[in-house]
């Protein structure tokens, strides 16, 4: 996204969004290592695959997107 | 009608469990979510304060940004919940809707039509419609968009707050209200700045929240012909799982079509129609910076579109072979019955603990505000400068311009809220969506192409070809509503089928809008040539491009979506 009269990028906000839903979904899921919830393919622990997987994106649109003084 | 509906609704809703209980890591992240559009919606509130910002988001966002905020303006309930919906009813022939229907017709905005909106300067395609053929057209498109898209938002709002009902118990009547309310300050706020990011942020969630239904199913099935064996134990029929081999007769597929409906109906009429015309997406590639970037938008969406079946077809798929029971229409709907507009939501169920619940849940709930913020948003904008601005108050200022399209935002909103309560009449979203876009946007696509290609269009032609296709759609469906035998008169075929009458009356409908375009034309007089610079071929000089590489030419990544596109065909043949 075009900077404009230091207008945040919107891949800026996705990537603080996407970094929090991260961390959020990792630590449910280490949460629930043990005892999963009943669901199918729980054994696989997607919540761990996921978590991890949103904060890569996350923290890689944070870092690259923030914003810096002028 | 909504006095009706409401109360057979709730007779329902007594006797409905909610399907999940969310736990306090999904509430957070719903509820973070909430909480970062709006603060978009905030933040930007300072940057939309002139009508070019607010309408047309200062026409400086990047091919990337446009092209993302153009496909996800259209991924709302339409697209998440409607399409599985459609699949598990239809099988893999709903993907048509995303192949035949996205392919040309995207590309073919970008590479044809996408020079004349641009170099017009128009703010809208009635307003393109007001430069070719004059104020008669461009106020009947017009106010036919403006109806159109806000029975659409209706459409988004309904299908939200059924998931909320299903998955979390929510009262339908409350899940409306908030969502439509959250809407309605974001896109006020920040207008089609607001919109787009929102929409390109949703995009992000759409994918990553609804992908885990894809991975784990076909792990679970093992693999495509694993889940093709599930269906085929579930429904004995080979129609499920072909896309074109099964469309040389009505009969021989489970939606009653036939191949000249799917390419010419559907890729032709419906799709060209909906993707040039429809001016909730043709503003997102508007608001490009350049010409360059405008193109390409339309071309990068069609990209990730050629994708989207993975996140939604194929979850369909996967309901019809994993599940252990059988979905049924929403008319039919009983205690213990979940009808096939539930699709993705059980799905979410089937598959996903804590936290990507919520993920899930939050990207449906984005897909739904997407669709219906950017329906609200063009709606802002065809009704301001379409219908107020030429119509009611023709010279205020800029500041009250901008003030009109914030308050129609708002009743865009309540307008849809009002027409939400109509979707429960129809058993299928898809359905519903379809005979809309028939009405409008197929004649529309007929007036606005042959206008863009033919100098001796007149006015009077560009009105009556449109006023005629779009009567001619409504007379067709009012017949087969009355008689559905005449369903075999507009199909051509005894064997046809409800979604035939769709593709079949939009085809119908173009040919009647060009038809009478055409002839009408002849006996009047066009404009002079120098009146149709920058409106038509022929009389328009396009801006000389500075070279660059053929890889950044839109006609190069055009011609990999075509490639894109027929690999897809022979591969599910």
């Amino acid at each position: 996204m075009h900077e404009r009269r230091h207008m945040l990028p919107v891949w800026f906000f996705i990537g603080v969004l996407l970094t929090i839903y991260g961390i959020i979904i990792l630590i449910t899921a280490i949460g629930e290592w043990s005892h999963p919830t009943a669901v199918v393919l729980a054994q696989y622990h997607p919540g761990i695959w996921c978590g991890v997987l949103l904060l890569v994106i996350g923290i890689f649109y944070t870092v690259r997107f923030w914003p810096r003084s002028r | 009608m909504v006095m009706h509906g409401i109360p057979a609704l709730l007779i329902v809703w007594q006797g409905v469990n909610r399907l999940i209980t969310l736990s306090s890591s999904d509430l957070l992240i719903i509820g973070l979510y909430f909480a970062m559009v709006l603060g978009i919606g905030i933040y930007l509130r300072r940057y939309a304060s002139t009508s070019n910002d607010f309408f047309m988001a200062g026409r400086e966002m990047s091919a990337w940004v446009a092209g993302l905020s153009f496909l996800s303006a259209n991924l709302g309930a339409l697209e998440l919940m409607g399409w599985a919906a459609s699949t598990y009813q239809y099988g893999i022939l709903a993907a048509h809707f995303y192949w035949i229907a996205a392919f040309p017709s995207m590309v073919f905005l970008g590479l044809v039509m996408m020079p004349f909106y641009y170099i017009s300067k128009t703010h809208s395609v009635p307003g393109y419609l007001k430069l070719r053929y004059g104020e008669a057209t461009r106020a009947l498109s017009g106010i036919s968009f403006a109806v159109m898209t806000i029975l659409m938002s209706g459409i988004n709002m309904y299908a939200m707050a059924l998931v909320m009902k299903v998955v979390l118990g929510w009262n339908i009547h409350f899940s409306i209200w908030v969502s439509s309310l959250t809407v309605a300050v974001y896109v006020a706020l920040g207008g089609l700045y607001s919109a787009i990011f929102n929409e390109v942020l949703q995009f992000f969630l759409i994918w990553l929240g609804a992908l885990v239904i894809p991975v784990l199913g076909m792990i679970e099935v093992g693999g495509w012909s694993g889940l093709v064996s599930r269906i085929h134990e579930r429904v004995q029929s080979d129609g499920y799982v072909h896309l074109w081999s099964t469309l040389g007769t009505f009969s021989g597929n489970p939606m009653g079509v036939h191949w000249t409906g799917v390419v010419f109906g559907l890729g032709g009429a419906i799709a060209c129609g909906y993707w040039t015309t429809d001016f909730l997406v043709v503003q997102r590639a508007m608001a490009a910076k350049d010409l360059r970037s405008a193109q390409l938008a339309p071309i990068i969406a069609s990209y990730f579109k050629m994708v989207i079946p993975l996140i939604v077809i194929l979850p369909g798929l996967l309901a019809l072979g994993v599940l252990p029971y059988r979905l049924v229409p929403e008319s039919s709907v009983h205690p213990g019955l979940h009808s096939y507009n539930e699709v993705l939501p059980l799905m979410l169920a089937r598959y996903c603990g804590p936290g990507l619940l919520g993920l899930g849940i939050t990207a449906l709930i984005a897909g739904f505000m997407s669709g219906m913020a950017g329906n609200v948003s063009a709606f802002a904008t065809v009704w301001t400068y379409d219908i107020y601005q030429p119509y009611i108050r023709k010279t205020e200022s800029d500041a009250h311009y901008v003030r009109v399209g914030r308050w129609c935002t708002i009743l865009g909103v309540f307008l849809s809220i009002a027409t939400a309560y109509f979707v429960t009449q129809f058993k299928s979203i898809m359905d519903y969506m379809q005979a809309l876009v028939s009405f409008f946007i197929a004649p529309l696509f007929g007036t606005v192409i042959i206008g863009m290609i033919w100098k001796r269009t007149t006015a009077k032609g560009g009105f009556w070809g449109l006023f005629a296709g779009t009567a001619s759609s409504v007379v067709m469906y009012t017949a087969v509503r009355i008689n559905p035998a005449a369903l075999r008169y507009i199909a051509l075929s005894p064997d046809a089928k409800d979604m035939a009458e769709n593709l079949y009356r939009a085809l119908w409908s173009w040919i009647i809008c060009v038809v009478v375009t055409v002839l009408v034309s002849l006996f009047t007089e066009p404009k002079s040539e120098e009146q149709l610079a920058g409106l038509v071929w022929g009389a328009t000089k396009f801006p000389r491009a500075e070279p660059i590489p053929l890889w950044k030419k839109p006609i190069f990544w055009a011609a990999g979506v075509a490639i894109l596109f027929g690999v897809l065909q022979w591969m599910f043949w």
